[in-house]
């Protein structure tokens, strides 16, 4: 099973991109995990660029999600919400709606804060707004607070919450597996 | 002049649901105050009483849910609500059928969403009568209420002064015109 990372943080030493990283290694072959580099490049939602061709790293994403049998989601909490960026990104997902690709794809929400919350608001809302674009949320979370501390080289510091982590990697792949193959990831 | 309609106890038969002249469908309040009606256009019932108790069946297709707007569709059949991939039926089977009175009276199991729970159903049963190509034809009306989220059609959004937008509690019907299998 192919599983695309998303981090909802764009700078470069990123907890949440972190996260993800770990989440790779976790990843038992002959499963993987790749994490999306593209979400950057997504510009603004603008119902005027929601053309056919899609504006290009609109395409990328949209790709990318299609062609992953699942998606693991590392969002970090501004605001006690998701991020602009990464809503911005699910919103063009989600387009045009009735064949999207988030459309049946499991996907699961993970996330990491300084505070000592883990982003635990913004993991509840970003699964909110992947049910809404028919995405089969797995009914998980992960919250790893004090993210500064939480990373001992490419393991959680806390065994724990690393192996929490595994936990949710594995039910997520596991929602990817009971999809009927045809009906899976994108060839 | 003689009527052609009467009410009568459950006939013998098969009796198989003609999709043109049936409907089965439901309605749940929105928006706290009107009431919001869906339905489906595949799906096939029938009625056997050919010997043993009468049984009455049937199966609805999800992903035929005409719900007038294609978004709207698209959430329904979403695991939001129905997950029509993973469940693509909704199935009944009824365990007792008869009349008392006027009304007829159907136990089921109803089978939504994966999860299967006992229903009462109620209504009317009208016919058999011969139609104009000689064929015999009868009449079901039936409805009953159930609570969404018992079937784990959980989805909601709190509305800014008050009440949600969807209620829980939908009303199901099927309106079916059955002909008797020759």
């Amino acid at each position: 099973m192919r599983v695309l990372g998303i981090s909802g943080s764009l700078r470069s030493g990123s907890h949440n991109t972190n996260l993800l990283r770990v989440a790779a290694q976790v990843v038992s072959p002959p499963h993987e995990l790749e994490i999306f580099n593209g979400l950057r490049d997504v510009p603004p939602y603008d119902a005027d660029e929601d053309t056919d061709p899609a504006p290009e790293a609109v395409q990328r994403l949209r790709d990318a999600i299609a062609k992953a049998d699942a998606v693991l989601i590392a969002t970090p909490e501004y605001n006690s919400s998701l991020p602009g960026q990464l809503k911005n990104a699910l919103d063009w997902a989600s387009r045009p709606f009735p064949g999207n690709a988030l459309r049946n794809k499991p996907v699961a929400v993970i996330g990491a804060s300084t505070g000592m919350f883990g982003a635990v608001w913004a993991q509840a809302e970003a699964r909110k707004v992947l049910g809404a674009t028919g995405a089969r949320v797995v009914d998980v979370e992960l919250p790893v607070p004090h993210a500064e501390a939480a990373f001992a080289g490419d393991r959680l510091a806390d065994a724990n919450v690393h192996e929490n982590l595994a936990g949710i990697v594995s039910e997520l792949i596991a929602a990817a597996e009971a999809r009927p193959a045809e009906l899976s990831a994108a060839a | 002049m003689a009527t052609v309609t009467e009410k009568t106890a459950i006939p013998t038969g098969v009796w198989k649901s003609d999709p043109v002249h049936s409907t089965v469908g439901f309605s749940v309040k929105h928006m706290v105050v009107a009431t919001f009606r869906g339905s489906f256009t595949d799906f096939g019932v029938t009625l056997d009483n050919s010997g043993g108790e009468p049984v009455l069946y049937g199966a609805v297709r999800v992903d035929s849910v005409d719900a007038r707007d294609e978004n709207l569709k698209g959430h329904l059949l979403a695991p939001d609500f129905f997950d029509a991939e993973k469940t693509p039926e909704i199935r009944f089977t009824s365990t007792d059928i008869r009349t008392e009175g006027d009304e007829l009276v159907v136990d089921g199991e109803l089978e939504i969403k994966g999860t299967s729970r006992p229903v009462v159903a109620r209504g009317t049963i009208v016919g058999p009568v011969e139609n104009i190509a000689g064929k015999e034809g009868v009449g079901i009306d039936l409805s009953t209420t159930v609570d969404r989220r018992e079937y784990g059609l959980n989805w909601n959004a709190p509305l800014p002064k008050g009440g949600f937008a969807v209620e829980n509690e939908v009303t199901l019907h099927v309106h079916l015109e059955l002909a008797k299998e020759e």
